[in-house]
């Protein structure tokens, strides 16, 4: 059985149909690459899987344990997300008004008071508990700065870093709550492309590190060189999928040819 | 000289009056103005239509007609006189025209502070609410954690705006006879046959919002520590 299984997912939104009955199976440690053109369904499968939509239906399981549609019907009641999934987005998204460090801990504290809470510890006693708790969140977090470069930042606001940087901290933030899998959203293509480098050798390090990762990107070069298995997502389906090597040397179908001649055609 | 200080003295009086009715009406309508903004911006339909129903309204009619037809509510919707209404509740006539004044204002001011506290949560980009959501933060923890701040920074000028009309409009009790600062005023002028009452109630209110306008000013550097 392998690590995540996703099963027959499919999503229409009013009457476009974006997901056509989209599976694939990765195991941990993996990463695998998402390329198609835009439109063609990448990231509504991202944010499906990270619950930022909901599946017509299909299923949806992690190491085993269905996380959708089963988790679905307990998000309704909560709005929690599916933790066993991280996120970074395409336009970042940090929290503007907190410091890089501040953006790291803000979700490991709320995650950190939620267990205490849940642990039934008295009010007074979590209170202090949760004084020592995030003072160790703000150490790990560090740590995590530290990796992706970034200890020289810790106290500066996303206003005053630039693209580059910002894309580090939100890698940071999503590493924080240590996810089983980890995915990307285009995490380039709101970048300089002289700032794209720095970003996707972090992603490479976590890579090197045997993090499990999901990559939507644009960037065949970087999809080639550090992906398991590349997904060619096309029309709301995966109309082809196998190594780098098969895909990129071998494409089968018309429309993968189609593509990777476009992208180098100019 | 002797002149000079009763007149003052009277004119402080109905600051306090002004001051009173200013701070009531602030509290409650920036709570109750979220409250409505959260009802305008409902995805339960009849909510919705209610709070657009009642800002049109309020916004489409004089605050003073409003001031007048809230001190009318007692006797022509439930049928007791006013003083009978202020011996209920406790207050003394003034203080229930005050009362009145008061209900009004906060109705009025709620209404247009709902309008704002809707334009600036509609203009937090929905990927805050996403990113909030992708890392745990249920609904609430996204709105107190992450949205909040913005929105009252972005707020902040048009809402500095309302609240210095807000000290103006203050004035509009007098309809319902409190005395006021401008009322206070009125009555100096006609009781000493001078005008000077006006041109000092004037330098009251100049005073106040300039030390508003400082305070206000403040905050907002304060919150600007960041760019959006």
């Amino acid at each position: 059985m392998a690590f995540l299984e996703v099963k027959n997912i499919t999503k229409s939104f009013g009457k476009t149909e974006v997901l056509k009955n989209v599976g694939f199976e990765m195991e941990k440690g993996e990463i695998v690459a998402m390329i198609g053109s835009s439109g063609g369904g990448k990231t509504t499968l991202l944010r499906c899987l990270n619950f930022l939509e909901t599946p017509d239906s299909g299923s949806i399981k992690v190491d085993g344990k269905e996380v959708f549609p089963l988790a679905v019907e307990k998000k309704k009641k909560k709005g929690s997300a599916n933790l066993a999934f991280g996120l970074v987005f395409q336009s970042f998204n940090l929290f503007p008004q907190y410091t890089a460090l501040q953006n790291v801990t803000l979700a490991m504290n709320v995650q950190s008071e939620k267990e205490l809470k849940n642990s039934g510890v008295k009010f007074f006693e979590s209170k202090k508990r949760m004084r020592e708790i995030s003072r160790e969140n703000e150490k790990t977090a560090i740590e995590i700065l530290t990796r992706v470069g970034l200890l020289d930042k810790i106290g500066n606001y996303p206003c005053e870093l630039s693209g580059g940087q910002c894309q580090r901290v939100a890698i940071a933030r999503a590493l924080a709550l240590s996810p089983d899998i980890l995915c990307f959203d285009e995490p380039t293509s709101a970048l300089d492309p002289e700032l794209t480098g720095e970003v996707l050798r972090v992603i490479k390090d976590l890579g090197k590190d045997g993090r499990t990762m999901i990559i939507v990107t644009h960037e065949m070069e970087f999809a080639r060189s550090v992906a398991d298995k590349v997904l060619f997502i096309a029309d709301g389906e995966i109309a082809e999928q196998g190594s780098p090597e098969e895909l990129f040397e071998n494409p089968k179908s018309e429309k993968l040819k189609a593509f990777l001649n476009r992208d180098t055609g100019y | 000289m002797e002149l000079f200080s009763v007149i003052i003295g009277e004119l402080f009086e109905g600051f306090g009056n002004t001051l009173l009715l200013f701070a009531v009406t602030l509290v409650f309508a920036l709570v109750l103005g979220l409250l409505l903004a959260f009802g305008a911006m409902s995805k339960f339909k009849p909510l919705k239509y209610a709070v657009a129903g009642l800002v049109w309204i309020i916004r489409g009619t004089p605050l003073m007609l409003q001031v007048l037809l809230v001190s009318f509510i007692p006797k022509y919707v439930f049928g007791v006189f006013t003083k009978d209404f202020a011996a209920a509740i406790g207050f003394t006539i003034n203080q229930t025209m005050f009362f009145f004044v008061a209900v009004a204002f906060v109705i009025n001011y709620a209404c247009y502070f709902s309008e704002i506290y809707r334009a600036g949560i509609q203009s937090i980009s929905a990927g805050q609410y996403e990113a909030g959501q992708v890392l745990g933060l249920t609904k609430t923890q996204v709105f107190f954690k992450v949205v909040l701040m913005q929105v009252i920074r972005r707020i902040l000028p048009p809402m500095s705006n309302e609240i210095i009309t807000l000290v103006k409009d203050t004035a509009l009790a007098q309809v319902l006879g409190v005395m006021d600062l401008l009322n206070a005023a009125k009555h100096a002028v006609n009781q000493y046959v001078v005008l000077t009452p006006f041109l000092y109630a004037a330098i009251f209110y100049l005073i106040f919002n300039g030390i508003l306008t400082l305070v206000l000013g403040g905050i907002e550097k304060k919150l600007s520590y960041y760019k959006v």
